[in-house]
């Protein structure tokens, strides 16, 4: 357990050590069935349910996207790659991308350092200590819903609060939506707010596993505290700083409800779409309208590569930026 | 209760013999005690972070006029307002906690004994493939389920299933987080000469699960319970897809409310965000403590 501190990374929680041979010595006939088959029936569950509500519509997504599928139309033809032809020519959809890349650069980039800056303050010894956690990951336990809905309100063009401080100190105030950066800022903000504590969480779990007395040799050799944090702390929590971006990139590509409710529950994200994400898009074109499924299939693989691409590129990027230690 | 106190036990900090003796006398020791601008920040952090919730219940208190007013200060119309939110018949709110309750129960239920029995498989019994079968379970983890929702939606369609409950609780009955998180703490709790013991009592591998495993793994079902439960409560794009207005989940009776209410009726919007966020805000006061122990080994986002 002392080993696994902190968000595992998948590759070295992947060979478990061996645990120790236990089980002879059955002799009837049921309690070697048992003894054979039991785990198999135990862990078949979960291979079966996520294989059929999982992993299949994921794969089943690259087929019917090469159809022209529509509901209403009724039509179901086979298309090859007209949707993701068409899919190129369409300005609509580079502009949700355009958009979902912002919003999510804006709110990933600031969310993991502050987040980082945050597990170390917290990483100390100090009175109402749980209080204190439990003061900075409250928002994560809020729904996304209630969220967009609140922030919709802080930011509102008129009578937002935030605008309301802006004039306080003698701002013009801004354009929450009509102006497209403000309008990501805004939804990045959301964001934020909702994970910067919980990913704190988790680097605070990793930085808990570090030997305290590397600390204290590095400050008799006149090490300062800036100093200390980024080449130990930092670099010895790089598995736990990977997995944060490889989560957050999954999770921040498909953002969807934030930018929902902040426009008011419409999936156009704002009047000229300056705020719709891909997945508002995909949703658009699938669940409303024509409901076609094949060009939102097409439109969702596309999404999961952008993912992938971006996962990778994060990697790369972090590995090299944050010198790991010599183990 | 003192059983559940027993998980966090990396999440205290591990006995560092060497803080002990260090205190006090080396400079760098000073580093582990918290000065008061930490303080100061963290606090900050705190308010930041209490303060939109605070604020939404503010504005669920006051009345219609006074929506923009400011300072924030409480008006005197919550139940009021909370009445005319819940007398909406389109969001049918209600109905959506229902919805929600029974929703979240089961797949909370589902996840706890799925993950268990697997995890203890994978933990403590011996089998060909295991450790492939292991990995791929981590693998899943990083699948981006939410871009199948298409053929998951033409396959509800198929089973007649949109706009039931079940729609919403079979594709969330297991979790490969939590078979994980289950078969690490199977690791470290359940010794293996336990396990022989009962099984020279003659005990069925079943009957090991049932009567001395799934016991020995209630702390960390616990935490699993509770994020598994806040996670299926706040789950907002597949109800909105698959679900209808008459079969709503509570956040889905919130979005009926923003469309409807949007400009016309804030306060009692806002009525709906603070009885949606408050269940929450209850098992988190009480749980506090396993949760931030359940995201510190390392929750994942869903």
């Amino acid at each position: 357990m002392s080993s696994t501190v902190g968000a595992v990374p998948p590759s070295r929680a992947a060979s478990p050590p061996p645990s120790a041979p236990l089980h002879r010595r059955r002799s009837y006939r049921l309690g070697r069935w048992d003894l054979k088959y039991s785990p198999y029936l135990y862990v078949a569950p979960f291979f079966v349910l996520f294989g059929v509500f999982g992993l299949f519509p994921v794969l089943y997504t690259v087929y019917v996207s090469l159809f022209d599928y529509e509901l209403l139309s009724g039509t179901k033809e086979y298309a090859g790659l007209e949707n993701y032809r068409l899919l190129m020519q369409d300005a609509q959809f580079w502009n949700a991308a355009y958009n979902t890349l912002g919003i999510f650069l804006l709110s990933t980039v600031p969310q993991l350092i502050v987040a980082l800056m945050l597990a170390n303050l917290l990483n100390r010894q100090m009175k109402a200590r749980t209080l204190l956690r439990m003061g900075v990951v409250i928002p994560n336990i809020t729904s996304v819903a209630a969220v967009g809905i609140i922030f919709a309100l802080i930011f509102a063009d008129r009578y937002g609060l935030i605008n309301w401080l802006l004039g306080t100190v003698g701002f013009d105030p801004i354009a929450w939506r009509d102006n497209r950066f403000a309008s990501w800022f805004a939804i990045a903000f959301m964001v934020d707010w909702r994970w910067t504590g919980y990913n704190a969480l988790i680097y605070l779990g990793a930085m808990q596993a570090i030997p305290k007395d590397l600390y204290e040799s590095a400050s008799l050799d006149g090490a300062s505290t800036w100093r200390q944090f980024w080449s130990i702390t930092v670099p010895l929590i790089r598995p736990t700083i990977l997995f944060t971006i490889i989560i957050s990139t999954i999770g921040g590509f498909q953002i969807f409800t934030e930018p929902l409710m902040y426009g008011n529950g419409l999936v156009r994200g704002g009047v000229d779409h300056q705020f719709q994400t891909l997945a508002m898009y995909i949703y658009e074109k699938t669940f409303t309208g024509n409901a076609e499924y094949g060009y939102g299939s097409a439109m969702s693989w596309l999404l999961f590569m952008m993912i992938i691409v971006f996962a990778l590129i994060n990697f790369v990027l972090v590995r090299r930026s944050v010198k790991g230690d010599k183990k | 209760m003192t059983t559940t106190q027993t998980l966090p036990r990396s999440v205290t900090p591990p006995p560092v013999p060497s803080r002990r003796h260090g205190r006090g006398r080396l400079p760098g020791a000073q580093l582990w005690q918290a000065s008061p601008l930490t303080y100061l920040a963290l606090i900050l952090g705190g308010v930041l972070s209490i303060f939109p919730i605070i604020w939404s219940f503010i504005i669920a208190s006051r009345d219609n006029s006074a929506v923009y007013e400011m300072p924030p200060t409480p008006g005197d119309q919550l139940f009021t307002n909370i009445d005319r939110m819940l007398a909406n018949e389109d969001a049918a709110f209600i109905y959506g906690l229902v919805n929600s309750a029974v929703v979240s129960t089961v797949v909370t239920i589902s996840v706890i004994f799925f993950s268990s029995l697997a995890g203890f498989a994978f933990a403590k019994l011996r089998f060909r493939g295991s450790n492939a079968l292991l990995l791929i379970i981590i693998m899943t983890m990083m699948v981006p389920t939410q871009l199948g929702v298409i053929p998951l939606y033409l396959m509800m369609v198929e089973l007649g299933w949109t706009g039931t409950l079940q729609a919403v609780i079979v594709p969330f009955l297991v979790q490969g987080f939590g078979v994980f998180m289950m078969r690490q703490y199977a690791m470290s709790a359940i010794s293996d000469e336990l396990i022989e013991a009962a099984r020279l009592d003659g005990c069925s591998t079943w009957r090991i699960y049932w009567n001395v495993v799934l016991p020995a793994l209630r702390p960390a079902a616990a935490v699993l319970g509770l994020l598994t439960f806040m996670q299926t409560w706040n789950e907002f794009l597949w109800p909105f897809i698959v679900l209808t207005p008459d079969t709503p989940t509570v956040q889905y009776s919130l979005k009926i409310l923003s469309s409807g209410l949007y400009q016309t009726d804030y306060v009692a919007l806002f009525a709906g965000t603070a009885l949606a966020t408050l269940p929450l805000l209850i098992v988190f006061i009480i749980f506090g403590r396993q949760i931030i122990g359940g995201i510190m080994e390392g929750a994942v986002k869903s």
